[in-house]
């Protein structure tokens, strides 16, 4: 029979020997498991005298406890290198992708017109739409435009065929939904009306016959001048950012009065011309319904395109529209 | 508009201060400067040069060599890009040294291997018109060498462009503009009377004015002159009209316009002689007359267009647009009768825009021009004239027609500060109100008081017109700004939201927004398949610009197309924008529509798409249902349904359609009504707690003939089911030649699972079994191995 030291050394020597976990575990059966030395040797203690018997077990004990820990040890190394093989095995160069873009982009003037809806929504403002092809009535007649009109001439209508001659267009502008707003619903109002609007222009750098605009409106008791001033300054700041501020200069457009032009002054000291605006002319409360001597109010609009193209540095307004996959997918 | 500084101060002489200031001032009060420019700088070192000889250059074609003579007899070279000049003509010669208006230095130097010694200049380099073609050939008998601003009496002034909005006529001159900043800034203005000598027979005998449109001409003036001059006007005025884009012709034309820009009022010579009897008449014309207008042209007019007539009816002037060519003025010319009349602003604003005539004078007319301003135009006409040796007859014909009454225009103070957000005092509105000659008269104790509108201010006529002048003078820039405070909470409605999610959901799949024009050609429809034209545009400036679109396809083919030909395929596309399919309502229908393009990808790329659409915006009984669509390829297409309604087509784009769009790869395409989408049913199933048992999954394969959509198959096994299947999904399909023509094979997982227990093996049978009996009888299929 072996003694215990000598099984714990060739315990340790097996253990060495083992190159894979299945080894090892091979090892363990062959130096612990039923038919192992280390058994044998326990069962024939029972044959000792008692002083022969407790000095054997215990050696017996220490020769397992050593022989657990060799195993253990040598299980975690074991272990850890075949972890670290698989891992080595798994390697890859994360810049092997050939899936390309993965994300899509959405258009300029989407990005530009969801930042300022969010910019009047901030505010307090809903959003309102009306139809692109539109009647002359809205487009014209209920903004105080009568026919025949000179101030029609200012925007170069686009009519289409349908119903009576001249009677149907496509929208010059988004003021109409200021009306179908104030026809619809009762005051206070406040509402901003982003849309496609269209002209008799050909296209080019600065034109073309289709862009967008956004309207604001905003009727109340007792809405001033000094609110459409403050509010076209408070949007210019949230807009724009700090430093940005605008200035009111007086203008003329039939569907308010006082009219103004706005103009946004840049921290650098120029100035942007943005839109126009004014008071709610009392004709344009009376052909909706509303009583001017019981309601006040303010109107706005502006171009988004041009704020896009402000905005992304774009210089051709034709580019919006190419479709072209290198300049959508620069945004 | 365009005015000097120091014709302004001839109304207001205290009119002071920067230029920069004065055009800021100017914008302030609505009169938007464009252009501030300053006349007569930067003439030193330009001098009267004459033309002695032009030759070729031996080595360009666009620049030809001038020899110019200063003065002392030497004939000096230069090379000029002008090629308008003659031997003997005085032109400005900018000498070698000079620094040009435009900041740009005059030096000599070689052109082409040939000696340039100095500029010769056009008008527009030096300030004196537009022409920037031409070099400006100066008047005969000046001193050469002498320099230009002294040689014609240039000074020292400023330009100011004005952008005039049309509610301004009285801005539309000289003395409107100054009465406008004389009141801003608080100094007088004042216009003085003209002179006039009156001599010879009284006007009166020799010309008379009928006025049969009474409502078309409210007034017409007229004063007899004779010894009228014939020749140049003096060159004071010349440099005047110059300065302000008028180009000089004589001197009765040049008064003319003078007195115009000055007053506001365009008037007309009319050569006596040529007037039988002096008799002026005014009446609508016939339809289809024909006039001779001053440059040449037959007009044909129409009933909407008003005439002067002569004492036979015959039409000599198309009135407030332009003269008739019988009467026009000559250098035989002695006498003439001077019009200055007031016509309706509608009727000239249409016929100038119908002949495309618009002018000076139109402009004037359209806005409104001042009716009481006319005896005093005639007055300065007069008096111009006069200092130019012509004598005027006593008297002055005054026609009247219709004058409508003007009632004042009662405003109430609170009012006035509640539009504009102000506090201020009805006697600090009056006091803005009374320099622009709206004259107040308050009236007892109330707040309130009663405005006279000046004549000149035709667009005035109610309270509101009024509040918008106590602002405007007032400065908009000095109301103080507030922010209205709402109740209302701002946001988005549900379908603008929804907008949202379904373009963020497409660009994070990879697809990027397209934005197309909304218009087509003739035939763009039809090119992608998709039937005739839309509602057509009935004055559109270019053909490709005159259908409304029916679908979004053509414009979302085009830009797979313009991309394939700059050599990117497989591009994806979507676009979300309205299309018109007709309708029979006030207005045409018009929807909403969702488009989706794949380039290089399969049919069933676009139902994946519809399903993560679908399941994205949580509509309930969505489906595709396999068919020809218009346009898609025939066995590749079909319906999307949601709610169990057709709410659009899925598929791949018909070959032929490619062909035409010479695109060469597959394009998958998905189109839906987005209105209807959203507007289906989207709620959600009733919250169902996960199953705590474990759940069983039966693989089934069946051959299934190629008349059956694997949807059908599915639906089929989902009702089998019952309650027990959590889910049925397809995960594998193949055609072989042992399935045979039109089979081929679908395999499913079923998942069964009970809320309530683990399932066992004879429940999951019975289930399965239910399945397999539903679809072999429902489809005529076979279950496989």
């Amino acid at each position: 029979m072996a003694e215990p030291e000598q099984l714990v050394v060739e315990a340790e020597r097996q253990a060495a020997a083992a190159t894979t976990l299945d080894e090892l575990s091979a090892v363990r059966t062959a130096m612990t498991g039923k038919r192992s030395p280390l058994v044998a040797a326990r069962k024939a203690l029972g044959d000792m005298d008692p002083d022969a018997r407790k000095q054997a077990g215990q050696a017996l004990n220490a020769a397992k406890a050593s022989i657990d820990e060799i195993l253990s040890a040598r299980e975690a190394e074991l272990a850890a290198s075949a972890r670290a093989q698989q891992l080595a095995a798994e390697r890859l160069d994360l810049t092997e992708v050939t899936e390309q873009s993965a994300s899509g982009h959405l258009h300029v003037i989407t990005q530009t017109w969801q930042e300022l809806e969010d910019v009047f929504v901030g505010m307090g403002y809903r959003v309102a739409e009306g139809p692109e092809i539109e009647s002359e009535w809205y487009n014209f007649g209920a903004l105080n435009f009568p026919l025949g009109h000179p101030a029609r001439d200012m925007y170069d209508t686009l009519y289409v065929d349908y119903g009576e001659p001249g009677t149907t267009l496509l929208r010059t502008h988004t003021s109409p939904v200021q009306a179908r707003v104030m026809e619809n619903q009762e005051p206070p109002i406040y509402v901003v009306a982003p849309g496609r609007c269209f002209r008799q222009d050909t296209a080019d750098a600065t034109h073309m016959p289709v862009f967008h605009q956004i309207e604001g409106l905003v009727v109340d008791r007792d809405t001033t001048l000094g609110d459409l001033a403050g509010t076209i300054e408070a949007f210019t700041a949230a807009y724009f950012g700090p430093g940005f501020t605008s200035r009111l200069r007086p203008s003329y457009f039939p569907f308010t009065e006082p009219s103004a032009e706005f103009d946004i002054q840049r921290p650098d000291g120029t100035w942007l011309e943005l839109g126009g605006c004014g008071m709610v002319h009392p004709n344009v409360f009376e052909a909706c319904g509303i009583d001017p001597e019981q309601w006040q109010g303010f109107a706005f609009g502006f171009g988004i395109d041009r704020l896009a193209l402000i905005r992304f540095g774009i210089d051709d307004l034709r580019e919006l529209w190419t479709n072209d996959i290198r300049f959508l997918e620069q945004f | 508009m365009k005015v000097l500084l120091s014709w302004l101060r001839e109304f207001a002489p205290d009119i002071d201060g920067e230029p920069e200031d004065l055009a800021e001032i100017l914008s302030d009060l609505g009169l938007a400067v464009e252009e501030l420019s300053h006349v007569g700088r930067g003439l030193d070192g330009i001098v009267i040069a004459e033309v002695l000889a032009t030759r070729p250059h031996p080595d360009a074609d666009r620049i030809h060599l001038v020899d110019v003579d200063v003065g002392d007899g030497e004939a000096l070279q230069v090379c000029c890009g002008a090629f308008n000049m003659a031997v003997g003509d005085l032109v400005p010669l900018a000498t070698v040294g000079t620094t040009m208006p435009n900041g740009i230095e005059i030096a000599r130097r070689k052109m082409r291997g040939e000696w340039s010694n100095g500029m010769l200049c056009s008008g527009a380099e030096i300030g004196m018109g537009d022409d920037h073609e031409g070099i400006l050939i100066l008047e005969q008998g000046l001193s050469l060498g002498v320099p230009l601003a002294e040689a014609l009496g240039i000074h020292p002034d400023v330009l100011f462009d004005l952008e005039v909005n049309p509610n301004r006529p009285d801005a539309m001159s000289v003395m409107g503009v100054a009465r406008d900043l004389a009141a801003r800034l608080g100094v007088p203005f004042s216009v003085a009377a003209p002179n006039v000598d009156e001599a010879g027979t009284p006007a009166a005998e020799r010309a008379s004015v009928s006025i049969a449109a009474p409502d078309f001409c409210q007034r017409f003036g007229v004063r007899v002159l004779d010894n009228v001059p014939s020749g140049a006007s003096p060159r004071w005025m010349a440099n005047r009209l110059l300065a302000v884009g008028q180009r000089p012709i004589n001197a009765v034309v040049d008064l003319s316009n003078y007195v115009m820009f000055e007053l506001g009022q365009p008037n007309h010579t009319y050569d006596l002689d040529l007037v039988p009897g002096g008799e002026l008449g005014v009446r609508m014309a016939h339809r289809g007359e024909e006039l001779i207008t001053l440059d040449g042209m037959a007009r044909v007019l129409t009933t909407y267009d008003g005439v002067i007539v002569n004492r036979d009816d015959e039409a000599i002037g198309l009135a407030g647009v332009m003269g008739g060519a019988s009467t026009e003025i000559s250098a035989d010319t002695r006498s003439v009768l001077l019009e200055a009349a007031w016509w309706d602003p509608m009727t000239i604003a249409r016929t100038a825009r119908r002949l495309g005539l618009r002018s000076e004078a139109s402009a004037r007319f359209e806005r409104g021009a001042d009716p009481e301003i006319i005896p005093m135009a005639l007055d300065r006409f007069a008096e111009l004239a006069a200092a130019l040796g012509s004598t005027t007859a006593p008297g002055m014909i005054d026609a009247a027609g219709n004058r409508p009454e003007s009632n004042p225009v009662r405003v109430r103070t609170q009012r006035v500060n509640s539009i504009l957000g102000t506090d201020l005092s009805s006697s600090e509105m009056t006091g803005l109100l009374e320099p622009i000659g709206f004259a107040c008269e308050t009236g007892g104790d109330s707040q309130d008081f009663e405005v006279s509108i000046p004549s000149w201010r035709l667009d005035s006529a109610t309270e509101i017109d009024v509040i918008e002048e106590v602002g405007r003078l007032h400065g908009f820039s000095k109301i103080a700004r507030t922010v209205p405070v709402t109740e209302q909470a701002g946001a988005l409605t549900p379908q603008q939201q929804d907008r949202r999610r379904v373009r963020e959901l497409l660009t994070g799949m990879g697809i990027s927004e397209a934005m197309p024009l909304p218009f087509l050609a003739p035939g763009d429809l039809a090119r992608a398949g998709l039937g005739d034209d839309g509602i057509t545009v009935t004055n559109p400036l270019v053909a490709e610009e005159s259908i409304m679109r029916t679908s979004l396809r053509p414009g979302l083919l085009k830009a797979v197309a313009y991309n394939a030909a700059r050599r990117t395929t497989g591009v994806s596309l979507f676009e979300i924008g309205r299309v018109n399919p007709g309708g029979g309502g006030d207005l045409p229908d018009e929807g909403e529509h969702l488009a989706v393009i794949l380039a290089g990808q399969e049919a069933t790329a676009a139902t994946t798409l519809w399903r993560r659409l679908a399941r994205h915006l949580t509509v309930t009984r969505t489906g595709v249902v396999n068919g020809p669509v218009d346009g898609l390829h025939p066995g590749r297409s079909g319906q999307v349904l949601a709610d169990g309604q057709p709410v659009g087509a899925l598929g791949e784009i018909d070959p032929q359609v490619l062909d035409a769009y010479e695109i060469d790869e597959r394009v998958a395409w998905l189109e839906v009504d987005l209105g209807a989408l959203l507007a289906a049913d989207r709620a959600l199933a009733p919250y169902k707690a996960p199953s705590r048992y474990p759940s069983s999954d039966v693989d089934l394969a069946f051959t299934v003939s190629d008349e059956v959509s694997a949807d059908e198959v599915s639906a089929t096994i989902a009702e089998a089911g019952g309650e027990l299947l959590a889910s049925v999904s397809l995960f594998d399909v193949f055609r072989s030649d042992q399935l045979g023509e039109g089979q081929r094979s679908l395999a499913f997982t079923l998942r069964f699972e009970a809320p309530d227990r683990t399932l066992n093996d004879a429940e999951v049978a019975k289930a399965r079994q239910s399945c397999i009996d539903a679809v072999t009888n429902t489809h005529n299929a076979s279950l496989r191995g």
